[in-house]
C-alpha cells in the first residue's frame, strides 16, 4: 500500500517535473502549423521535423556558438584546475599565517554578487585589449572560479596522510616534486569530479559573455539562443530546437558522471 | 638543535617562502579579476563617473541617498526581497520534502533522484527559454491548459502585479532542484539505527521527521537556506532573458538595474553603488555560509 503509494506520487511529480522538458522537445520537433493548430504543446509531435534542428544549427548560427562554448570552456575548465591545484597545494600542505584568511577570501569571493565585479572587470578588459575575445573571457572564468576549485581540492589535499609528505620530505624531495609526483596523482579523480562541475558552470554561463563579447563570432551558445529571439521569436520550434542545441551537452555531461556532479556539488555543504 | 639528524628544521625554515611560491600565480590572477574589482566598485559608488569621461568627482554618499529616492530601485529591492522569500520558504522546504520523499528506500528510487536532478543542470537562459513558452499569454503553455480547464488566461509576464511571481516560479524549477540535492546528501548522514529506534519507541512518522530527522539535518538546512538566499539576491539572466525587468521596472531586481544604469545609461558611479548596496546585504548572509561551513571544516582538521 505504502509502495503503491509512493510509486504513484512520485511518478506524478515527476511527470509535472519534467514538463517542460518534454514540451520542448515535442516543441523542437513540429511543424509550425501543426503547433498554431493545436495548442496542444503536452501532445507528441504527429509529423516528427528534424529540420528544425537544421534550421538552428545553419541558419541561426548555432553550429558556430556551440563551437565558441567548447573553445572557451574547455581552457578556462583546465585552466582553473591546474592553478587551483597549486594554490590548494600550499593551503593544505603549510602553516603560514595567512593561511586561514586566504582561504576565507577564497570562499568568500564566490559568493559575491557579479554586479560587483561587473564595471572593473569590463574596463580591465578594454585597457588590457582583451575585450571582445575568447582570452578575455577565459582569464576571467579562471580566476573566478579559483574560489570554489582552491577550496574544493584544498578540501580533498588535507585528507591525504601526513606521513606521505614526510617521508617524500626525508627522501630529499623538492616541494614542487612532492606536489607533482605525489600529491596530483591522489587528487587526480577530486579533479576530475571539480572539472565536470565547473565544465556545466562554465558553459552555462550568460553574463560575463555579454558583458565581454561583442562579435557574434565569438559568442557562446547562450549569448547567441538569446540572440535568437530577434530574428526566430515567432518560430518557437527552432527556438526549442536552439534551446536543446544549448542543453545538451551539459545534460549528457550529467547524466554520465552524476555521481561526482553530486559529490561535487554538496563538498563543504554537509561535512560535521 | 642537535638532534636534528634529518635536517627538517632547515626545511622548516625554508618553507616559509614555499606556500607563496605556490600561491603566487592564483593569488595574483584572484587579486586581478575578483579582489581589486571589487575594491575598485566600492570606491567607484561614491562617485559620478559616466563611464566616458576622463574625470569623476568624488560625491561622498550623494549616490546612496539618491538610491533609497529612487522608486525603481525601490521596487527592484523589494522584488529582490520576493526572491529571497520565494527561495528560502518555498524552493528550500520543497526541496526537503522532494528529498525526504525519494529518501525511501524504495528500488528505482535513483531514477526518480536522476529525473528531479535535471532542471539543475540548465543555463537559466535556457530555462528562461522554456519558460517563455510556458508563460506566454496568448496560446502558452500554461494558458492553452487553462483554457483547456475551462479558465481565463493569465498574464504571466505581463501583468505588473504578477510577473515577479511568474519570474521566481521559473527559476524555483532548478533551485528546488538545488536544495534537494543538498537535503539528499544531509538524509545519508541520519543513521537509520536512530529511526528505527524512535519508531520503536512509537514516534509516528511526523513526530519522528521533527524530532529525529530534522535536528539532524541542520547543517544541510542551514547551508540550504543560506545559498538560496545568496542565490536569491544575484539573480539576473532568468529576469533579463525573461523580461528585462519590465514591464516598466515592475520585474526588476537589483543586479538587473545595476546592469541597465551602468550599461544603458552610463551611470558607472551610481550603478555601483547599486551592486554595493546588493554586495552588504549579500555580506551578512556570506558570513552566516561561511562561520558554518568554513568553521566547520577548518575545525574538523
Amino acid at each position: 500500500m505504502k509502495r503503491t503509494l509512493f510509486y504513484i506520487f512520485a511518478t506524478l511529480l515527476v511527470l509535472v517535473w519534467l514538463m517542460p522538458f518534454v514540451i520542448t522537445a515535442f516543441t523542437s520537433l513540429k511543424s509550425m502549423d501543426e503547433l498554431m493548430l493545436g495548442r496542444r504543446w503536452w501532445e507528441p509531435p504527429k509529423e516528427v521535423r528534424l529540420e528544425n534542428y537544421a534550421t538552428a544549427w545553419n541558419d541561426a548560427n548555432m553550429g558556430r556558438y556551440f563551437l565558441n562554448t567548447f573553445i572557451i570552456t574547455v581552457p578556462s575548465v583546465l585552466g582553473a584546475l591546474f592553478l587551483s591545484s597549486l594554490g590548494a597545494f600550499a593551503l593544505a600542505w603549510y602553516d603560514f599565517k595567512l593561511s586561514k584568511t586566504i582561504l576565507m577570501i577564497f570562499v568568500g569571493g564566490m559568493l559575491i554578487p557579479f554586479q560587483m565585479l561587473l564595471i572593473p572587470v569590463y574596463r580591465m578588459s578594454m585597457s588590457f585589449g582583451i575585450y571582445d575575445s575568447y582570452i578575455g573571457v577565459i582569464l576571467f572564468h579562471i580566476a573566478f572560479q579559483l574560489g570554489f576549485c582552491t577550496f574544493f581540492l584544498r578540501n580533498f589535499m588535507k585528507t591525504i596522510p601526513e606521513s606521505i609528505f614526510d617521508a617524500a620530505m626525508i627522501d630529499g624531495a623538492g616541494h614542487f616534486l612532492i606536489y607533482r609526483r605525489i600529491v596530483l596523482p591522489l587528487v587526480v579523480p577530486a579533479m576530475a569530479a571539480l572539472g565536470i562541475l565547473e565544465f556545466t558552470w562554465i558553459w552555462n554561463d550568460y553574463l560575463w559573455s555579454l558583458i565581454l563579447i561583442q562579435s557574434d563570432r565569438f559568442k557562446p551558445v547562450t549569448l547567441g539562443l538569446v540572440n535568437l529571439q530577434g530574428q526566430w521569436v515567432t518560430s518557437w520550434n527552432v527556438m526549442a530546437a536552439g534551446s536543446i542545441i544549448a542543453a545538451v551537452v551539459p545534460l549528457v555531461v550529467f547524466l554520465l558522471f552524476q555521481r561526482y556532479f553530486i559529490e561535487g556539488l554538496t563538498v563543504g555543504s554537509v561535512k560535521g | 638543535m642537535s638532534n636534528d639528524y634529518l635536517g627538517l628544521e632547515e626545511t622548516m625554515k625554508s618553507r616559509r617562502w614555499v606556500p607563496w611560491a605556490f600561491l603566487a600565480l592564483p593569488l595574483t590572477m584572484y587579486s586581478i579579476w575578483v579582489i581589486y574589482p571589487l575594491i575598485s566598485t566600492l570606491l567607484l559608488s561614491f562617485t559620478n563617473w559616466d563611464g566616458v569621461s576622463m574625470s569623476m568627482e568624488i560625491i561622498g554618499l550623494d549616490n546612496f541617498r539618491e538610491l533609497f529616492r529612487d522608486p525603481y530601485f525601490i521596487v527592484s529591492l523589494v522584488n529582490n526581497i520576493k526572491w529571497l522569500i520565494g527561495f528560502a520558504l518555498i524552493c528550500v522546504p520543497a526541496g526537503l520534502g522532494i528529498a525526504i520523499l525519494l529518501d525511501q528506500g524504495f528500488r528505482g528510487n535513483k531514477v526518480y533522484k536522476t529525473l528531479i536532478y535535471l532542471p539543475m543542470t540548465l543555463s537559466f537562459v535556457v530555462i528562461g527559454q522554456i519558460w517563455s513558452w510556458i508563460l506566454e499569454p496568448r496560446s502558452g503553455v500554461l494558458n492553452s491548459f487553462l483554457a483547456l480547464l475551462g479558465f481565463k488566461g493569465v498574464s504571466w509576464l505581463s501583468d505588473p502585479s504578477i510577473v515577479t511571481y511568474s519570474l521566481i516560479m521559473a527559476a524555483s524549477w532548478r533551485q528546488i532542484s538545488y536544495a534537494m540535492v543538498l537535503f539528499l546528501a544531509g538524509l545519508k548522514g541520519v543513521p537509520k539505527e536512530l529511526v528505527e529506534a524512535a519508531t520503536v519507541d512509537g514516534a509516528g512518522p511526523w513526530k519522528r521527521f521533527w524530532n529525529v530527522v530534522l535536528p539532524m539535518l541542520k547543517p544541510a538546512t542551514i547551508v540550504a537556506v543560506t545559498v538560496s538566499v545568496i542565490d536569491s539576491l544575484r539573480a539576473f539572466d532568468i529576469v533579463y532573458v525573461l523580461t528585462r525587468g519590465g514591464p516598466f521596472y515592475s520585474s526588476s531586481v537589483m543586479a538587473n538595474y545595476m546592469y541597465i544604469k551602468t550599461f544603458n545609461n552610463y551611470r558607472m558611479g551610481y550603478g555601483s553603488s547599486i551592486a554595493t548596496v546588493q554586495f552588504l546585504i549579500t555580506l551578512v548572509f556570506i558570513v552566516v555560509y561561511m562561520r558554518n561551513v568554513l568553521k566547520r571544516e577548518v575545525e574538523n582538521e
